[in-house]
Formats: C-alpha cells, sequence, structure tokens
C-alpha cells in the first residue's frame, strides 16, 4: 500500500489538496482504507481536517447539527438523539460503529448508507464549505462532489415520529437486505398529514419512495389503508444485486417490510 | 515514502517510532513495535481479529493509521496480563476453551474488555453485541460467550 497522509488545520486549506488526483478525503477509513487494503492503486494520498468543529454535535432550538466526523457510536449513545439511535446502530458492530463517520455514510454506495437513509427521510441539510444543499440533491451528485461535508442539520423529529428498519440476515450486525427510514406526521384524527419515505439498497444509493408517500396522505396506518401505499413501494426502484440478496428479492420483500414498519410491527 | 513520527502509550509503556505515512496501526504494532497480539485476518474490517482499544474505544488496527494515534493510548492483549497472572478474561477464555485455533482470541479479548470496563454485569445479549464485529471460525461462539459471562463474574467477585 503506498499511501500518504496529510493533516490540515483548516477545511480551506484540505480542500485545495484534495483537487489532486488520486487524493481522497479520510473520514472513519473503515471504506478508504479498506480499498486501499485490497489493493485499490486510485487512492495515493489522503487528507483530514483536525478542525475540532467537525467532531461535535449540536442540538438547540429543536435542530440538530452534526459534524461531519461525528461517529456513529457517538450518534447512538447521545440522549438528545435517542430517536436516531436504532438508525445509527445499524451500521456494522461497535468497532466499525467507533470508527464509521456521518459524513462518511453519506458516501457510502449501496448495500451500505444506513444512517444516509435515515437523513434523507429527515430531509437533512448537508454543509460544506461552499454552501448548503438538501441532502437528497447531495445525494444524487455525491460521485461528482470533491467538496469536503463539514456537518448534517435537521429538525429534530418528534419521538413518534420517525421509524427506522434494517432488514439484515444476520443478527445483529448483518449488511442490510434493505433498510427503511419514514418521517409521518398524523393529524388528530390519525390521518397521515404528510410522509417522507427513505430507501436503502433498493437503488445505488438512498431513495425516496415517492408513490408510497403520497398513497399515505390522507390515511390512516391500518392494514387496509396502507395497502396502496405498500403497493406502490417499489415504483421507480432498481435494487441492488449483491451477495446478501437479488434485486427480485429485495423488490419481492420491500413490501411486507414496508407494511410492517407502517404498523409498527417491527420485532427487533 | 516519507517517514513520520508517531508517539503513543503500549500498554502502559512510551513508544516513539518512524513510520512510512499511511502505514496501518496493525502493520507498525506486528512490524515495527513487535506486539504480535493483534492478529490481521481479513485487512477489510470484517472479522475482528486486530481489534485494539485506542483511547477506551474498540477499534479495528486494519483500517486506521498509526499516525493518527499520536498521543493516543492503546491497548492490546498482550498488556493485560499483570506480573505473569492472566487477566480474568484470559484465564476465562482457557477454562472454557474459548480458543481453539486461537487466532480470534485476542480481537475477542479486547471486544469483551471493553464490554466488562463499561458493563461490569453483562446480560448475555450484551455480550452477543458487543462481539457481534469478530468473527471466529472454531468455536461457534457458545464456549466464547460463557468465558466472558464467567469473567464478568470472577471481576465482581473480586471487586466484593
Ligand atoms: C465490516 C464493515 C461493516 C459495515 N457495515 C455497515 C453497515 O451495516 N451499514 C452502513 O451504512 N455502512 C457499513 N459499513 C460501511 C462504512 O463503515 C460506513 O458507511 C461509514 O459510515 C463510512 O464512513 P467512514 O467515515 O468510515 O468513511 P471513509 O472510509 O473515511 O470515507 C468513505 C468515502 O467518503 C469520503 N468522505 C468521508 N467523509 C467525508 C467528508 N466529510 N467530506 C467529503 N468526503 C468524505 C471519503 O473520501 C471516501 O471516499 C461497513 C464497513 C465495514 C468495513
Ligand atoms: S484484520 Fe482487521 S478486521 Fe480483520
Ligand atoms: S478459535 Fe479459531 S478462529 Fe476462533
Amino acid at each position: 500500500m503506498t499511501l500518504a497522509l496529510q493533516t490540515f488545520s483548516t477545511v480551506k486549506d484540505a480542500n485545495a489538496a484534495l483537487q489532486a488526483s488520486g487524493t481522497r478525503y479520510l473520514g472513519g477509513g473503515t471504506l478508504v482504507l479498506r480499498a486501499a487494503n485490497e489493493g485499490d492503486v486510485s487512492v495515493s494520498r489522503l487528507v483530514r481536517v483536525s478542525e475540532p468543529s467537525l467532531s461535535q454535535i449540536g442540538i438547540s432550538g429543536g435542530k440538530a447539527r452534526l459534524g461531519a466526523s461525528v461517529t456513529l457510536a457517538a450518534v447512538a449513545r447521545h440522549p438528545e438523539l435517542a430517536v436516531l439511535a436504532p438508525a445509527a446502530r445499524a451500521v456494522g458492530g461497535p468497532a466499525i460503529r467507533n470508527m464509521a463517520t456521518v459524513g462518511g455514510n453519506l458516501f457510502a454506495p449501496a448495500p451500505y448508507g444506513d444512517f444516509a437513509v435515515a437523513l434523507l427521510a429527515l430531509d437533512a441539510t448537508v454543509i460544506g464549505e461552499g454552501g448548503e444543499v438538501p441532502v437528497e440533491t447531495f445525494l444524487a451528485e455525491r460521485e461528482s462532489s470533491r467538496a469536503i461535508v463539514t456537518a448534517v442539520t435537521f429538525a429534530l423529529p418528534p419521538e413518534k415520529g420517525f421509524r427506522f428498519l434494517k432488514v439484515s440476515r444476520v443478527k445483529p450486525k448483518g449488511i442490510s437486505v434493505l433498510s427503511i427510514a419514514a418521517m409521518l406526521q398524523q393529524a388528530s384524527d390519525g390521518t397521515v398529514a404528510s410522509a417522507r419515505i427513505a430507501l436503502g439498497c433498493m437503488a445505488d444509493r438512498p431513495m425516496r419512495a415517492r408513490a408510497a408517500e403520497q398513497a399515505l396522505l390522507g390515511r390512516k396506518l391500518t392494514a387496509d389503508e396502507i395497502a396502496p401505499a405498500v403497493a406502490a413501494a417499489g415504483e421507480g426502484t432498481s435494487p441492488i444485486t449483491d451477495p446478501i440478496a437479488s434485486s427480485w428479492y429485495r423488490a419481492e420483500v420491500l413490501p411486507v417490510h414496508l407494511g410492517r414498519l407502517l404498523l409498527n410491527q417491527i420485532k427487533v | 515514502m516519507a517517514k513520520v513520527p508517531v508517539q503513543f502509550t503500549l500498554n502502559g509503556s512510551e513508544k516513539a517510532e518512524f513510520v512510512d505515512s499511511g502505514t496501518a496501526l496493525l502493520n507498525a504494532l506486528r512490524d515495527k513495535i513487535g506486539d504480535t497480539s493483534p492478529k490481521g485476518g481479513c485487512h477489510q474490517g470484517t472479522c475482528g481479529a486486530c481489534s485494539v482499544i485506542i483511547d477506551g474505544e474498540l477499534r479495528l488496527s486494519c483500517l486506521t493509521l498509526a499516525e493518527t494515534c499520536n498521543g493516543a493510548a492503546i491497548i492490546t492483549t498482550a498488556g493485560l496480563a499483570e506480573a505473569g497472572v492472566l487477566h480474568p478474561l484470559q484465564r476465562a477464555f482457557l477454562d472454557a476453551f474459548a480458543t481453539q485455533c486461537g487466532f480470534c482470541t485476542p480481537g475477542m479479548i479486547m471486544a469483551a474488555k471493553v464490554l466488562l470496563d463499561r458493563t461490569p454485569n453483562p446480560s448475555r445479549q450484551d455480550v452477543v453485541e458487543a462481539l457481534s464485529g469478530n468473527i471466529c471460525r472454531c468455536t461457534g461462539y457458545e464456549p466464547i460467550i460463557q468465558a466472558v459471562l464467567t469473567a464478568a463474574r470472577t471481576n465482581s467477585q473480586n471487586a466484593a
């Protein structure tokens, strides 16, 4: 492995260094060093930033700001982020969570990116030196992005409004067959007033289940009333095939798991 | 290749080395410093055999660059025995036949140590969760889980 690491004290300087070919940002290293160990020679230089703000979690006024270097272990144990703990704990085993960062998860190709699925359902904002973009835009353009992500922000969901499910074959830490995150707001009569549903492993990156979202509006969360949403879940998806599951299998089981999530019938 | 200085404490002793930039901590420990207790199984983050404790947290030394550990306190299985007396986890692994080829053992013991440091009386489920990033090809896991539970009981008896 011929790699060299450069540490910068500011994001600005690191961003400049990142423009050189063969250079990548080092988050927790769980994907980028794994690739290097496997013989990927497209990376010869790594850069990182020592700025402490990148590792900070800030919560105020119902909003959360996670620095890009915050680890998924730190998210999982933060008392004010308890609603997100299931999504953070879905990533790898304990050592991986101690290393894997929120920023790195945004770049993780399927079958990874479980936490990014949660961020997509939360309609998070991705922040870099150049400004802010909605997470959906960020995910669509991430391959062409050569700028350091510094943080993500989002409104903290009400406890009952956010749901997350990772489906895997090996418990407790297998790789995803698929993952689903949903932000649901219900009116006082129990009907769905707004819905954002995000899917992992149903494309090469986290995606929205827009048809299912639409079909839920004005419906109660009962088996009969969610049926059209469940039937529409696969619209627009192109699931990945990997050693964990085929594209066909993922498409086949998505409605089952979405139904369970909406009816709160998840067995952990 | 640029050499970079790295300084950290390893099992309580100061270490200072020059390593090639980009060297994994696993390689620095084994090849430079001579602590061969962390094992290189997959170099992919999957097997956990290379697990070490860095500043109190379980980490994979195959995916950690040595130069990012400047100033850190690193613990490996080689540092657990005191004055020739095995650590309760090491004793329990031997007594419970929780080692066969022994390749996974140092990583298992590091993962178990972090668990017991934070959760002295873990449930079986806590143990399973804590070891979920570590693969064993030999034991079928049950003796390992039992060994960790036994070590926890021994610890709490010693503390009482
Ligand atoms: C054994 C194993 C199991 C895993 N299990 C899961 C799992 O269950 N679920 C899951 O979602 N993931 C899993 N992963 C993948 C990975 O650990 C996570 O996705 C993690 O969040 C990636 O973050 P990182 O900081 O380690 O990324 P890195 O490897 O550091 O970086 C990944 C990519 O993102 C870029 N990058 C990282 N941070 C930034 C930033 N701030 N700005 C710009 N670019 C950046 C890097 O340049 C690189 O191209 C697993 C990995 C391993 C090795
Ligand atoms: S060698 Fe590090 S996890 Fe397998
Ligand atoms: S004892 Fe052989 S791999 Fe665990």
